[in-house]
């Protein structure tokens, strides 16, 4: 996940200064418009300032739908005091950036990272923009910047009426000597920030003119298809190039690293059906019998195992639960899940001894470049990555850039010629980072008073560090495991006061590698925990909102979600005839997050999710139209994989292998979603993820209180909701 | 060899007969507007119009087609209803990543072409299509809005 580059900083900054020409904005698609432009002064390296007014904001984190542009220029313009109707943005590239030191800090743009960590900086680039620009008026009219005053990118000065315009200054600004000190704005007092704006990114979505990388051409591209073994390390061991070097339009077929073929074509479908026609033999080596069967049964033998990794532990909880009035007992498991974005994994590369480029979609720009150098063969300063946009990222494009290096391999067999790598859907399913599978294993004693006294969780199966960063674990233990349910921290911690308590994780890794998967540890932490409460609530014989509250009493943010949106909801007051509620907190990525779902089941067990009413506490709220946005877009990618989806193994191989087998929910099964932002101002919190963490576990929850069945394995389809 | 219309052009398409629509379009005459996303006619990112029919075209073979049938693209879209449902869409920022959008407008364009003020099961029987950034909703309103429903 981070960057490592072996380049000494010196031997980089002295050889790249040829690459990026100083800042020569080089081939890009957002950037080249800026160059079209002709001299666009930068003023920093955050705002770049044209003649005619108008404003280019770089932004370091990638687009993919979540609206992190339009949030990040919002904070940078909020600062710089410019007129938002002309603000428009473009990429840096990480060459640029390592070639500046990496003035725009992290281009990783997952954990819902994009605001919260870097909301200070951009802002600080915002503002030390506008301080510059006055500093450069009051300097060409002889007067003190405090006599200036800033709105809408105008500058004036009232006792001598002269004013001006950001796009005249910014030249003379770009030379001054950047501020020391840079205060920033009360968020009280935002106008753009903080204000439902549009995003800055919808036009060119709606006529067919956005650019993916599924789109890109280069002059004299050629097209390549690929396929890797299927089964997870296995290798490739031979292919008969002959069988279709004679169809029309193929050009070359080429062994891609140790365990993939690819078919390069003048077209992509002429490349795929010479692919499917290839005859290859495959070495399928250890996990040639790998199974899900096999899988469950290493995950149920780890639910009772002696040994684990702690992640949370206060008091004694075998002696309370030895000790109680009443013990309740449950497993629950969530399967692997495919991240299924609309846009396959795709990746254009051009390849020569001298120089190597990628243009792809990533959710990280550094790390796609860092796999790109790796994959050339090259220097770092021979070698650049392009951003483009694109069709889904959900942590996919995040935590592996396996298509940029295959895309790098193959153009390495044509010099010189640009390949254009996409993969079939097919192949995107076969060969995922899957959301980890677990299980897990939750006691709860109750004392004679139906107090919760004592809560174990055994979670059982995979680490994801383990499959893509195991230097990230410490001493084998994996802290991302434990996402929600850690006694402290900003990112997500438990909020019930239970005063004996052991969470811990039997580390049990499947053969099919793990990755980050919207919402991440969260997802299935959540279900575990909050259908878990309910379960407890139900024993107890008391109402679930007020079992809950009691248990949250040191953890007002955790309580303040709840209690919104049971409010909304109407907790406590009859729902529609036959709709039943259930409810779900949780706490991640910084945010405090709650869910009141209503559905109704039918006698031939139909779930049908009426309405979700959805509470999130992120601190500070940048765009409150776009949070909306990402509650339901959370809730839809959170119920499509408890509804429908799993990613199975027979004979080592995924048996999903395209939307008919992989389902997601569609337009008919989406529910009515009403938002509650409650920004408490005193933190920054994630928005992207967090609401996806109580989508499920509501749902299932009123799921049980409409049946009586408590549905612990999911996903959902596998369970027999009918009337008995 | 395929002779096609399309967006109002005909012409002819130097291709094997059994290439799906859905290339022709993005590789031999540079429409990517359409896009790929399963192959399989299961998630309506290539939707297209037919003769105002709405056809995945990524299963639909060019030998199936003849020159007098008009093919109509995300970027031939012109009709008031299509101009509506773009006006709506950018009116309440329905996108998110933007990838099955195009598929989307094409099938709710359709829509409105055949039930000016739809009902939710027509909105629903109609809008089969795959968004995994979840703007299902979003969409929802967006047709109402360019139907002038109210929401």
């Amino acid at each position: 996940m981070t960057l490592a580059l072996d380049v000494s900083r010196r031997g980089f900054l002295a050889g790249s200064a040829a690459v990026a020409g100083g800042f020569s904005l080089g081939f890009h698609i957002p950037m080249s418009e800026a160059a079209a432009q002709g001299a666009a002064p930068e003023v920093n390296a955050w705002v770049v300032i044209r003649p005619d007014d108008s404003v280019s904001i770089r932004v370091a984190r990638t687009e993919m739908g979540q609206g992190t542009i339009t949030g990040l220029c919002q904070l940078v313009a909020e600062e710089l005091e410019c007129d938002w109707a002309k603000v428009s943005y473009e990429y840096p590239t990480p060459g640029q950036n390592l070639a500046r030191n990496r003035v725009w800090g992290n281009f990783q743009t997952a954990g819902s990272q994009g605001i919260r960590q870097s909301h200070e900086y951009v802002r600080k680039g915002g503002a030390a923009a506008r301080m510059m620009l006055i500093q450069a008026a009051a300097k060409e009219w002889n007067v003190s910047p405090e006599e200036l005053r800033v709105a809408k990118g105008v500058i004036t000065h009232a006792a001598s009426g002269r004013s001006t315009t950001y796009g005249k200054v910014a030249d003379a600004a770009a030379k001054i000597e950047p501020p020391k000190e840079v205060p920033l704005k009360d968020p009280k007092t935002w106008t753009i920030a903080g204000k439902p704006v549009a995003r800055l990114d919808t036009v060119d979505k709606t006529n067919g003119k956005q650019v993916y990388g599924l789109d890109f051409t280069l002059p004299g591209m050629l097209n390549a298809a690929v396929r890797a073994c299927p089964v997870y390390q296995g290798k490739l061991k031979s292919f008969d190039a002959a069988s279709v070097t004679g169809m029309r339009g193929v050009k070359k077929v080429v062994a891609v690293g140790d365990n993939a073929v690819a078919v390069v074509a003048d077209t992509w479908w002429r490349a795929k059906t010479a692919l499917d026609a290839l005859k290859v033999e495959w070495d399928l080596g250890a996990n040639a019998n790998a199974s899900s069967e096999a899988t469950a049964a290493m995950l149920r033998e780890g639910l009772d195992a002696k040994e684990a990794f702690e992640g949370n532990k206060a008091g004694d909880a075998d002696a309370a639960i030895a000790a109680a009035a009443r013990k309740v007992e449950a497993v629950y498991s969530v399967p692997h899940q495919h991240h299924a974005t609309m846009e396959p994994m795709n990746a254009t590369a051009r390849w020569t001894p001298e120089r190597c480029e990628v243009w792809c979609p990533t959710q990280n720009g550094e790390a796609a470049f860092a796999t790109a150098v790796a994959a050339s063969g090259l220097q770092p300063t021979q070698c650049e990555a392009y951003r483009i946009n694109l069709g889904g990222g959900f942590g996919r494009r995040a935590t592996s850039h396996d298509y940029v290096r295959q895309a790098v391999l193959i153009a390495k067999e044509m010099p010189g010629t640009p390949i254009k790598l996409i993969w079939s859907r097919e192949e995107d399913m076969l060969h995922g980072w899957y959301h980890p599978v677990t299980m897990c294993k939750l006691t709860g004693a109750l004392d004679a008073n139906g107090n919760m006294t004592a809560l174990k969780m055994r979670i059982s199966g995979q680490s994801i560090l383990a499959t893509v960063n195991p230097n990230g674990l410490q001493n084998g233990r994996d802290p991302i495991t434990f996402q929600g349910l850690n006694p402290g921290g900003a990112e997500g911690r438990f909020g019930y006061s239970i005063p004996n308590l052991m969470i811990d994780h039997a580390m049990r890794n499947p053969p099919l590698p793990a990755g980050f998967w919207r919402g991440v540890n969260n997802n299935q932490n959540a279900i575990y925990l909050e259908c878990f409460m309910d379960e407890m609530a139900h024993a107890a014989g008391q109402d679930q909102l007020e079992f809950r509250r009691k248990l949250l009493g040191n953890s007002p943010k955790h309580l303040a979600v709840l209690n919104a949106v049971a409010e909304k909801a109407g907790w406590g007051k009859p729902a529609a005839p036959g709709v039943f509620r259930g409810l779900a907190q949780h706490m991640g990525y910084g945010s405090y997050v709650a869910a009141c779902a209503e559905v109704s089941v039918s006698a031939q067990g139909q779930v049908k999710i009426h309405r979700i009413v959805a509470a999130t506490d992120c601190g500070h709220a940048v765009n409150p139209q776009q949070i909306a946005a990402q509650i339901e877009g959370s809730f839809v990618y959170g119920l499509s994989a408890m509804m429908h989806q799993e990613i199975t193994i027979k004979d080592g191989k995924v048996e999903q292998e395209n939307f008919d087998s992989y389902p997601c929910m569609l337009l008919d099964e989406m529910p009515v979603v009403e938002s509650i932002v409650i920004p408490s101002g005193d933190f920054w919190g994630g928005v992207g993820e967090p609401t996806i963490f109580v989508a499920a576990p509501a749902v299932l929850n009123a799921i049980f209180a409409a049946t009586g069945k408590r549905v612990r394995n999911l996903p959902l389809k596998n369970n027999d909701l009918r009337k008995a | 060899m395929a002779r096609l219309t399309i967006n109002g052009t005909t012409r002819d398409i130097d291709v094997e007969p059994d290439t799906p629509l859905l290339w022709v379009l993005r590789e031999q005459v540079g429409l990517t507007g359409t896009k790929y996303g399963c192959g399989v006619a299961q998630c309506g990112a290539c939707t297209v119009h037919i003769d105002g029919e709405v056809v995945r075209a990524c299963s639909m073979p060019v030998s199936a087609l003849t020159p007098e049938q008009k093919i109509v693209t995300i970027e031939g879209l012109d009709s008031p209803a299509a101009q509506a449902i773009q006006k709506a869409w950018v009116a309440l920022d329905v996108p998110q990543c933007g990838y099955c959008q195009s598929g989307q407008i094409m099938a709710a364009t359709a829509l409105l072409a055949k039930h000016p003020k739809p009902t939710d099961e027509q909105i629903a029987e109609a809008m089969t299509n795959i968004c995994r950034c979840g703007t299902y909703n979003r969409i929802k309103a967006g047709i109402k809005q360019a139907a002038g429903i109210a929401g």
